[in-house]
């Protein structure tokens, strides 16, 4: 199929619909705004909910409502606003409902700037709610990407049901690339016979519930989480890893800054010194295994972590590597982006050239 | 011997939590009661709050949602707006939908969401132990406010009945207690109106019931009947502040 240039943000709500999500709840916060514009055109075509809320507290629980209710839907927001949702992501994780969140970063902390930032990865992947919860956090890096994994995205949640949350920078949500339509069809999902869609005097009441008050019966329900969120660890690790080859060093980046560290290694091979990539595609499960193996190679000599953050991204990095080669990190956070330049200075500096 | 009284098939059978003399156990029966005579429990999802009526998801022989503090209108929305032909209600207290989901109850009324609310109204935080609700009476005292609520500290109590009256979206706003068995009438009446407004798809409806809370007012059961009659009613005055099935004057 033919190519199409495509914005981030349109793209993400575009293989949203293709993905077969019905229903979409949001409030405007740049730069992330073209999501619910988008959403607003095109969704009562495809015989959707589009509903513009009073703020994203009411957004994230309209969609726990509505996932309540059995269907597929959405909510999008940037960073502010994704700080706003932690109640009701939260609430959906504890009362095991699906949803894709995608928050389009931009510069905190507090109302930061619009520029593009990677300052929520300890939020995704750490949980900015209440309790034990995790994420599935998936971080696209091109817009193909964001459109590929967007049907992953709506179907692991309701094979697991849990949120997903779709992580972009902001450059990812306003960058205009290339895209082309893939079919991906849909996975066998099971039925949702736990949904509050009316007994129909037919079944006993369905319940969509958070609360166990007996502590037993709450420590009884984290240590079932717990156990889907290991199964989720085992089976949906997800990244991408080039020039491992004869790499003298490795490069860990996620979004934009793999595309900056890329960059950055062909400035390093034409001094002589060969970098490898290893991007996270999933940050939640993160791929420690993988990134420990790529690290252990002989020829790498350091590893260096790139964020548009002032290091978040890192500690899973030094977990995943766990000391076997020494990690270093170079980063701008607030909106500004590292030049490759900068990045391929960082690896020469790691490397004590 | 013929059976004249039954519990509602609209309400389980598990027992309520609630304390001697608090009308909660009214109010629930008032809406399974209207559930079953419209016909409607098969296709209700009710959406239980934060507060003395959290385990409402237990009580109602129906699909029910457990929403955060305040948001049950959004859940609310979110249900209503996938499956249009169900009938949903809330359920929510003074803190839950006076103070903590304010804009939530005023935003779901904007935009004329065909659902029910019932709202009890019994001036305190009764779950969490009687503290200042934003609808505790001038003077009345409450554990945030033990000399008392005053006016020059906390202003004055919201009406929210009055106020979500001036809402466009609003199809029918009532106040009504349950003190009294001619009052129980009158109260059932107004939920089975609302209800079956929402069936008629005019628009939001809000019933406000003023309830006791013996426990936090530390009364008894029935000093408490007494001192909402005589004490609550005149701050709260009940009466039908919006009907869209009425033509204006």
């Amino acid at each position: 199929m033919a190519k199409e240039l495509w914005k981030g943000n349109e793209a993400i709500a575009e293989a949203a619909i293709r993905a077969g999500c019905r229903c979409y709840f949001g409030y405007p916060i740049t730069p992330q705004s073209e999501i619910p514009e988008y959403m607003a055109r095109h969704m009562p075509a495809a015989g959707g909910v589009f509903l513009q809320s009073e703020s994203e507290i009411a957004a994230i629980n309209m969609v726990y409502g509505a996932s309540g209710a059995g269907a597929r839907v959405m909510t999008s927001s940037s960073s502010p606003g994704i700080s706003l949702k932690q109640e009701g992501i939260s609430y959906m994780c504890g009362a095991e409902l699906p949803a894709v969140i995608v928050n389009v970063m931009r510069g905190g902390p507090g109302l930061g700037t619009i520029q593009p930032a990677q300052g929520d990865y300890y939020q995704a992947t750490r949980g900015g709610g209440n309790g034990d919860y995790r994420l599935i956090v998936l971080a696209p890096a091109t817009i193909q990407e964001v459109v590929d994994l967007m049907q992953e995205a709506f179907d692991l949640a309701d094979q697991y049901r849990n949120p997903v949350m779709m992580l972009l920078d902001g450059m990812i949500g306003q960058m205009m690339e290339p895209v082309e339509w893939r079919h991906t069809p849909a996975t066998d999902l099971p039925e949702k016979t736990w949904a509050t869609t009316g007994t129909g005097g037919k079944r006993p009441p369905n319940i969509i519930n958070s609360l166990f008050i007996d502590p037993d019966e709450c420590n009884r329900h984290n240590q079932r989480l717990e156990a889907k969120y290991q199964q989720i660890r085992e089976h949906v690790i997800r990244y991408d890893v080039e020039g491992l080859e004869e790499a003298d060093l490795l490069f860990v980046a996620y979004g934009t800054p793999s595309r900056l560290a890329r960059a950055a290694a062909r400035l390093l091979s034409e001094e002589g010194i060969k970098a490898g990539v290893f991007r996270p595609i999933s940050v939640w499960p993160y791929p420690y295994d993988a990134l420990h193996q790529a690290a252990s190679r002989d020829s790498v000599k350091a590893v260096v972590t790139v964020e548009m953050s002032t290091g978040q991204m890192v500690d899973d990095v030094r977990i995943g590597v766990n000391g076997i080669k020494p990690v270093s990190f170079i980063g701008q956070a607030g909106g500004v982006i590292p030049t490759p330049r900068e990045v391929a200075d960082a690896a020469k500096k790691a490397l004590g050239r | 011997m013929a059976i004249v009284y039954e519990k509602s098939i609209g309400l389980t059978d598990v027992e309520m939590h609630y304390c001697p003399g608090c009308t909660h156990g009214v109010i629930h029966k008032l809406v399974a009661e209207t559930l079953v005579e419209l016909d409607v429990l098969g296709k209700t999802i009710g959406v239980a709050p934060v507060g003395c009526a959290v385990f409402a998801y237990d009580y109602f022989n129906c699909d029910m949602h457990e929403a955060a503090h305040g948001r049950a209108p959004a859940v609310a929305t979110g249900i209503k707006r996938v499956l249009p032909e169900s009938t949903v209600f809330t359920y929510q207290g003074d803190g839950d939908l006076a103070a903590i989901g304010t804009a939530e109850i005023i935003h779901a009324a904007m935009r004329g969401e065909k659902i029910t609310t019932i709202f009890v109204n019994n001036a305190v935080y009764g779950m969490t132990g009687g503290q200042m609700a934003p609808t505790t009476l001038v003077g009345q005292k409450a554990t945030t406010a033990p000399f008392g609520r005053s006016m020059e500290h906390y202003g004055a109590p919201i009406r929210m009945a009055e106020l979500l009256a001036t809402i466009d979206g609003a199809a029918y706003i009532e106040r009504v207690t349950v003190t009294t068995p001619a009052h129980i009438a009158k109260a059932k009446r107004a939920i089975k109106k609302a209800f079956t407004i929402q069936e008629q798809g005019l628009g939001f409806t809000m019933i406000e019931v003023l309830s006791t809370c013996p426990t936090n007012w530390g009364m008894t059961p029935v000093e408490a009947l007494g001192w909402l009659n005589d004490t609550m009613i005149p701050a709260f005055p009940l009466g039908v502040f919006r009907d869209v099935t009425k033509k204006e004057a």
